[in-house]
């Protein structure tokens, strides 16, 4: 007998896509109507074979895994909690009072995803507004080094491109699409306007625009920059100077290149100096469902969004210094706790290898590249699936998630209370 | 130089698909093992769609098949993953990002 | 079980302007003494010193999405204050714009039991709840955006004021939240078309109400769902010199409605549009004693950084052109919007002067002290340890004088400051900081120290510089329990969050669905906080 469960949210990507009607039959999930292949792969993929801990390949209960797990943490001088980005904030929440009362160094995933573009925020604000603005008002959409029609599929017909709203009563009609990078995507085939830019000039390009739109005289611009043509660039700064409401999407085409968070940085002060012409919004593509969720609730706690060390007493702020990356590779990391993500199969090797020479406990619900590192494995509940709790959207609004099965397994939230009531204070 | 290019990782629907699948299965590994390349590099090199290729950079090397990809020259492509990271190098000039987008890779036949 | 014993008593709620009196604790309430078993209650000796019902801040930003895009903004204000972890407290960084944990031991460490977050958009309200539950020991609530909220205007437009009750009346139980709030009404609307509203009739873009329309419609139906709290009006022109005249005039329109106007010092300012503004304190303080219905919180101006955050996206802006630094921005789908500009208030200033005079004027000039209350509009005119400064300028007129003599001319010579000698007594300090908000917020249990109030206790030693009095009490207690000593936490609990949940025709929830589908891109059945999402909430009722 099957049973369908509606208003379900889809965490895959940072859609948040919360319209989900959810057929289920004894503990498998059959159908995942609404959602996009993305979504669909992870319900209908959802394997609750997981149940039972492991520790050092052993199957054990759940109070011999834990009782491992803070043995390992109380004997580390320097534990890092890395992860996070698919798990709820309520988990969130206890994985930062875990490093507190450690003095650990925590850490989220977007280390390797957005942080630039917090430091971006740090440096210069973010002029920007909720997915529904978008539908409703934005006439012009550049998406500068992402590609939704891959990663964010329903982005576009939830959301932007085709999206139906308040002023834009025809969808695509009355937007204009614009899309740089480096080679021509999947979304770059949809756009009205492919900008096809040289790898690692955004810099350029980006302050080449913001001159354009101020109208200021540019020396040796003839040839264009960045490998596009000065007519091209002269076309989209007069679009984006004099459209009603412009919103930039941007991803990892401006983070992972070279000039990371200065290249966000330029991006962010155009978007922001726009809105002295008419208005003018940007928005990262946050990639999982909750990083957004672990860049909020670490600021809540901390003060700052990831890369906090609380080896003090206090927190401390280190990019570069307490990133998961720069830890790993220079081993000082002595013990490591990996929530909801997979360093093993995301991390340059160099970083990810010396999770195989520490201690390592991975609490996620299912076996990742990252289990083979893993001398405690703790299958958690899947949030959005066998557990509810609260994730939040790309553009930060929040959503609580129902479960679809009723709760077998513990909740990452019940494991990180046992564990903290366990651990030694440091 | 001729057979130096610049690797740009990234997400595909086949390399999500294999996610689901599971991290680490056969199909995750086979959706992240392979090299794309432009039609005039392949020509330019020699190399025919599906022939295994080296690529090396400062962190390590790979072998793997390489592919037809739109994508302009003197660029590699190869989705998000362990193959793609075993190239990509640990300095994040104090930001925490490695460089996913820009490694510098020499190309070898074998 | 607790005694306080000896203690002069200030509750001015029950008539009591410092008398020597015990005061008895059971089960966290104010209890008769006969209800205290001999020889079984914990005592404080409290001879000699001053004893107080908690602080009750009536309106401050401390937590959810604007609060939290301040701390990430600013990571030089984590590193302005930090607290190490103890063994029974969290860590946290911040000086305007403190971390969770941080902000509810700060507020307690000064003696402060229950705080207002004085503005969450619903579509948000879930973050702003998360982040109450996390700061720990005080109790809060929220106000909740609706001035510039699509459902609202669009029945207005249509003459459906029944459906604007109702939906309100879902609103706040959905949203869990306090009271009705109305930041610049109409203006955070146009400003999404690039544009503002200057007065009340000026046209709202896309809907064709007015900002007239917006506050009189949410003023009458505060008082029809009776509300424990009244509209909380952020007005027109913040930070313009034509604020003034707009204040007035909005005053006027609540027409014996009862209303409360924020930080009003910010839109005090008489003087040509882009000009030099002066104070007009003494226009506004007159309006709000001739008018009964009226309450104010000033807002002061507290040197030192501090972090604008409001939900006045257009204000913002243009604040951020002015200052030229860092600028955050939001527009929120269908409800609100919003800015952040951090700052400096510079005591060389004479613009910050004038802001800063503005405001004392304003606290001396309204005469009665059970409508103008304590605020700093934290973080926007300063961080909410101020509050005691701010009360030593209020009682000590030699001290103020002194100050004043400090300013640049610029800003003394349009400043009717010296002429005021007014000195706020102890029990009037009591009644702005504590007993009035209570009062104004409806919050019966709270601001007194009469029979069956929550036990939450602020006890001071009296000292001549009251800054140094009011910023370190000798003892604070919440709910009974001993919460700080000499200003610094001994113990952490849960604070609770307090909502209203007026009941509506349930009809009403066809149209609201109907209005999701066409205009939000949440669904309408993921959009309610639901009460077992908020296990430290607690309904405040209606009648």
């Amino acid at each position: 007998m099957s049973a369908l469960i509606e208003n379900v949210t889809c965490k895959f990507c940072g859609c948040l896509c919360d319209d989900i009607t959810v057929e289920v039959e004894g503990d498998r999930i059959l159908k995942a109507k609404k959602a996009c292949p993305n979504g669909r792969g992870m319900f209908l993929n959802y394997d609750p074979a997981f149940r039972k801990p492991l520790v050092d390949g052993q199957t054990v209960g759940w109070d011999e895994a834990v009782a491992a797990t803070v043995d390992i943490l109380n004997e580390a001088d320097s534990p890092l909690i890395y992860g996070l980005s698919s798990t709820s904030t309520e988990a969130q929440r206890k994985a930062v009072e875990l490093a507190d009362r450690l003095g650990a160094i925590i850490d989220s995933t977007s280390s390797v995803c957005h942080f630039p573009t917090s430091l971006a925020v740090q440096t210069v604000g973010e002029a920007t507004c909720t997915l529904g603005e978008v539908k409703d008002r934005a006439d012009l959409l550049i998406f500068w080094g992402c590609n939704p029609l891959v990663s964010h599929i329903r982005h576009f017909s939830r959301y932007s491109a085709n999206a139906k709203g308040l002023l834009t009563p025809n969808g695509r009609k009355d937007r204009t699409v614009v899309v740089v990078d480096v080679r021509p995507t999947q979304t770059a085939k949809a756009a009205d306007h492919f900008l096809r830019i040289a790898p690692g000039t955004d810099y350029e390009v980006l302050t080449s625009l913001r001159a354009l739109i101020q109208e200021k005289d540019i020396e040796d611009i003839e040839h264009g920059v960045g490998g596009i043509a000065l007519e091209q660039l002269e076309e989209l700064a007069h679009m984006m100077r004099n459209c009603r409401y412009g919103v930039t999407f941007f991803g990892m085409g401006l983070t992972m290149t070279p000039g990371h968070s200065y290249n966000v940085t330029e991006l962010f002060t155009l978007g922001a100096e726009l809105n002295r012409y008419n208005r003018f919004s940007v928005i990262p593509m946050r990639g999982h469902g909750n990083v957004a969720g672990a860049d909020q609730v670490l600021t809540w706690l901390s003060g700052y969004p990831t890369a906090v060390s609380f080896a003090r007493g206090y927190p401390q702020f280190g990019p570069g210094e307490f990133t998961t990356v720069d830890i790993l590779s220079r081993g000082e990391a002595d013990a490591a706790l990996i929530v909801a993500s997979d360093p093993i199969a995301h991390l340059p090797w160099p970083a990810a290898k010396n999770l195989e020479h520490i201690p390592t406990i991975l609490m996620a619900p299912t076996a990742n590249c990252s289990f083979k590192a893993a001398k405690v494995f703790l299958p958690t509940a899947c949030y959005g699936i066998d557990a509810p709790g609260t994730s939040y959207r790309m553009d930060n609004v929040p959503l609580r998630l129902r479960a679809v099965f009723p709760n077998t397994r513990p909740t990452d939230e019940e494991i990180f209370s046992r564990i903290i009531k366990a651990v030694k204070q440091c | 130089m001729e057979d130096f290019f610049t690797l740009i990782t990234g997400r595909t629907k086949g390399q999500a698909h294999g996610l689901h699948i599971g991290a680490g299965s056969p199909a995750h590994i086979e959706a992240t093992s392979f090299i794309e390349i432009c039609p005039e590099d392949m020509t330019r090199l020699g190399i025919k769609d599906g022939q295994i290729v080296r690529l090396r950079s400062d962190t390590g090397r790979v072998e793997a098949p390489a592919r037809t990809g739109s994508l302009p020259t003197g660029l590699v492509f190869i989705p998000m993953g362990p193959t793609a990271n075993a190239l990509v190098g640990t300095d994040t000039l104090g930001t925490g990002m490695p460089l996913f987008k820009g490694q510098r890779v020499k190309l070898e036949r074998i | 079980m607790l005694g306080i014993t000896g203690g002069t008593v200030f509750d001015p709620i029950n008539g009591i302007e410092g008398r020597p009196m015990d005061i008895w604790i059971k089960g966290g309430k104010i209890v008769p003494p006969q209800e205290i078993a001999p020889g079984e209650a914990q005592i404080i000796d409290a001879s000699g010193l001053i004893v107080m019902p908690g602080g009750v801040d009536i309106h401050s930003h401390i937590a959810g999405a604007k609060a939290n895009a301040g701390r990430k903004l600013c990571p030089e204000d984590s590193r302005r204050l930090l607290r190490p972890r103890a063994a029974n407290s969290r860590s946290g960084s911040g000086y305007t714009v403190p971390s969770t944990h941080l902000t509810g031991y700060l507020y307690t460490e000064m003696g402060y039991t229950t705080v207002m977050e004085a503005a969450s958009a619903p579509l948000t309200v879930r973050h702003t709840h998360e982040e109450l539950e996390d700061i720990p020991i005080i109790d809060k609530g929220a106000f909740i955006t609706m001035g510039n909220n699509h459902f609202i205007m669009k029945c207005i437009r249509n003459g459906e004021k029944e459906k604007v009750r109702d939906y309100v009346a879902w609103l706040l139980g959905a949203a869990k939240g306090f009271a009705i709030k109305i930041v610049n009404p109409g203006g955070v609307e146009n400003w999404k078309y690039g544009k503002n509203v200057y007065n009340l009739d000026d046209e709202v873009i896309g809907f064709g109400v007015t900002p007239r329309q917006i506050l009189t419609t949410l003023a009458r139906i505060s008082e029809e769902l009776k509300l424990p709290h009244p509209p909380h009006i952020h007005g027109l022109r913040l930070g313009q010199p034509g604020s003034a005249d707009i204040t007035l005039e909005t005053m006027k329109l609540m027409g014996g409605l009862e209303a409360h106007f924020c930080h009003i010092h910010f839109m005090s300012y008489s003087g040509k549009r882009g000009g030099f503004p002066r104070s007009a304190a003494v226009q506004v303080a007159r309006t709000v004693n001739e008018n009964p219905n009226i309450s104010i919180d000033v807002g002061q101006i507290i040197f030192g950084p501090a972090t604008t955050m409001t939900s006045d996206g257009p204000c913002q802006f243009s604040l951020s052109r002015r200052i030229g630094g860092k600028w955050m921005n939001d527009d929120l789908e269908s409800e609100s919007g919003g800015g952040l500009v951090p700052l400096v208030y510079k005591r060389n200033n004479p613009l910050h002067c004038t802001m800063w005079l503005t405001g004392l004027e304003l606290f001396l000039l309204t005469d009665d002290p059970w409508r103008v209350f304590l605020t700093s509009d934290h973080p926007n005119a300063g961080p909410f340890c101020g509050y005691p400064g701010v009360i030593r300028l209020l009682m000590d007129r030699d001290f103020r004088a002194r100050e004043f003599e400090k300013m640049p001319k610029k800003a003394r010579k349009n400043s009717i400051l010296h002429e005021l000698d007014r000195e706020y007594t102890l029990n009037e300090i009591a009644i702005i900081t504590r007993a009035g908000p209570a009062r104004r917020l409806g919050l019966k249990d709270k601001g007194h120290l009469g029979i069956g109030a929550d036990a939450d206790i602020a006890i001071y030693a009296n000292q001549d510089d009251k800054e140094k009095m009011f910023a370190r009490p000798r003892y604070v207690i919440k709910d009974g329990v001993e919460v700080a000593r000499d200003g610094r936490i001994v113990s952490e609990r849960p604070g609770r969050i307090l909502y209203v949940a007026p009941s509506y025709d349930s009809k009403i929830e066809a149209h609201i669905r109907q209005h999701f589908r066409e205009a939000y891109t949440v669904s309408f059945d993921n959009y309610p906080i639901l009460a077992d999402h908020l296990p430290l909430g607690e309904m405040i009722s209606c009648e």
